[in-house]
């Protein structure tokens, strides 16, 4: 983390010491969210389902049908998950996640979203012209591919099952998680077969 | 309500800064406003999610885009703690000039000077029904209504036709709750819609989860 102060740096410290003498907040609080979100919370709680579903065909049936009893077996923290829905990837269909009117993102399965997730550019144009979005993020899809978008717009969130890599059919499912990116989980990108 | 939130469609957000790693909060300062966003909520300064994405709604349009995610999260936090009483502007200033920070600052935060946006806009378009008005199938055209209060249908989706593709049961209806109405329910449908009906020229399926009042039956689609 930087350390240099910013008018936005210099109004959150002025209303965080009325709300500390108030005794509304403490440092601790702070601490707290530091630790969760970087450590406990992220995108290797998703990996874990997406690998499980690539080597476990029951489980992924169950995931497709009900992932939010499966999240609640898991028990991840991080809440903003009333309902959770699973959106499998096949060789003709990519689904991509956006949330247009803020930033609404599974925090249980994938954290804290990422800058460019909630920034206009993103908001504006993946409802607009994904193909070429995706392209602009690396993601080239044959023209035979549907793509199918999902505005995240009420308390349902949407995660990503993306395909599954030619040349992993050795690994286990610890090293499959690993190759299981964030982005993968959203939908802009892809993951490379291992040759 | 129309404002700078509704980004979806727009034209002139052509950067979209992808990385593929960064720090899950840049500076201490963002993780501080994440911990007053929940201070705010224990001391009653919003009562559920939608008072609080109203709050983000109403900031200073400029903030809105210049100042990221905290930024924004920060404008909402200080115009709950105004409008519920805790802070007052003046105060939150004073104490600020006093760190360093300079007069010509943009502040973000605008809480109401006049009626209370928790009570003071017009009440529902349509009572909630007990029996859901739509199943998986039907057609539908969404409202080309623009409400002055907090709403979740996307202005590049207001007059559109689509398909109801699931039914998702009852929901808080987010239009009411934002204001103080309570927890009234409504039926929830995911909504499909052929980018081209939207008006765009990529052909790809779109899909909204979109509440009943906001849905009235259609002719089907050619």
């Amino acid at each position: 983390m930087t350390d240099h102060t910013t008018p936005q740096s210099l109004r959150t410290e002025a209303i965080e010491a009325l709300l500390i003498e108030k005794n509304l907040l403490t440092t601790e609080d702070i601490d707290t969210v530091l630790t969760t979100f970087s450590e406990q919370v992220g995108p290797m709680n998703g990996a874990k389902l997406v690998a499980r579903a690539w080597t476990d065909e029951a489980f992924k049936t169950r995931l497709l049908e009900d992932a939010t009893t499966i999240i609640q077996e898991y028990g991840f923290e991080g809440g903003q998950v009333d309902k959770l829905v699973v959106k499998a990837c096949t060789e003709s269909v990519h689904h991509v996640v956006v949330c247009t009117l803020c930033s609404c993102y599974p925090w249980a399965v994938l954290g804290l979203p990422p800058r460019w997730y909630k920034d206009p550019g993103y908001r504006s144009r993946i409802v607009r012209e994904p193909r070429t979005v995706l392209k602009e993020m690396g993601l080239t899809l044959p023209d035979t591919t549907n793509i199918k978008v999902w505005d995240s717009s009420a308390e349902i969130r949407y995660l990503v099952l993306p395909l599954r890599p030619a040349g992993t059919e050795a690994l286990d499912e610890t090293a499959l998680a690993e190759l299981i990116t964030r982005d993968t989980m959203i939908g802009v990108a892809a993951i490379e077969p291992l040759l | 309500m129309d404002g700078i939130h509704d980004l979806g469609g727009q034209i002139g957000y052509n950067a979209l800064g992808h990385t593929r790693d960064e720090a899950v909060f840049k500076d201490r300062w963002e993780a501080t406003v994440f911990a007053m966003v929940q201070a705010c909520a224990r001391a009653g300064a919003y009562q559920n999610i939608d008072q609080f994405r109203h709050a983000v709604e109403r900031i200073n349009p400029q903030a809105y885009l210049d100042h990221g995610y905290y930024g924004r999260w920060l404008g909402a936090v200080e115009t709950l703690l105004v409008e519920a009483g805790i802070l007052t502007t003046n105060e939150i200033t004073e104490r600020a000039h006093a760190l360093g920070a300079s007069p010509n600052d943009l502040i973000a935060a605008r809480p109401s000077q006049g009626a209370n946006p928790a009570t003071g806009y017009p009440a529902p378009r349509k009572p909630a029904t007990e029996v859901a008005a739509f199943k998986t199938g039907d057609p539908v055209q969404t409202t080309q209504d623009s409400p002055l209060g907090h709403t979740r249908l996307p202005g590049y989706a207001r007059d559109k036709p689509g398909l109801i593709t699931a039914c998702q049961g009852l929901w808080p209806y987010p239009d009411l709750r934002a204001h103080g109405y309570g927890a009234q329910h409504q039926h929830l449908y995911t909504v499909t819609f052929n980018s081209l009906e939207l008006g765009f020229t990529e052909a790809f399926e779109l899909n909204l989860d979109l509440f009943e009042p906001y849905l009235s039956a259609a002719e089907a689609i050619k």
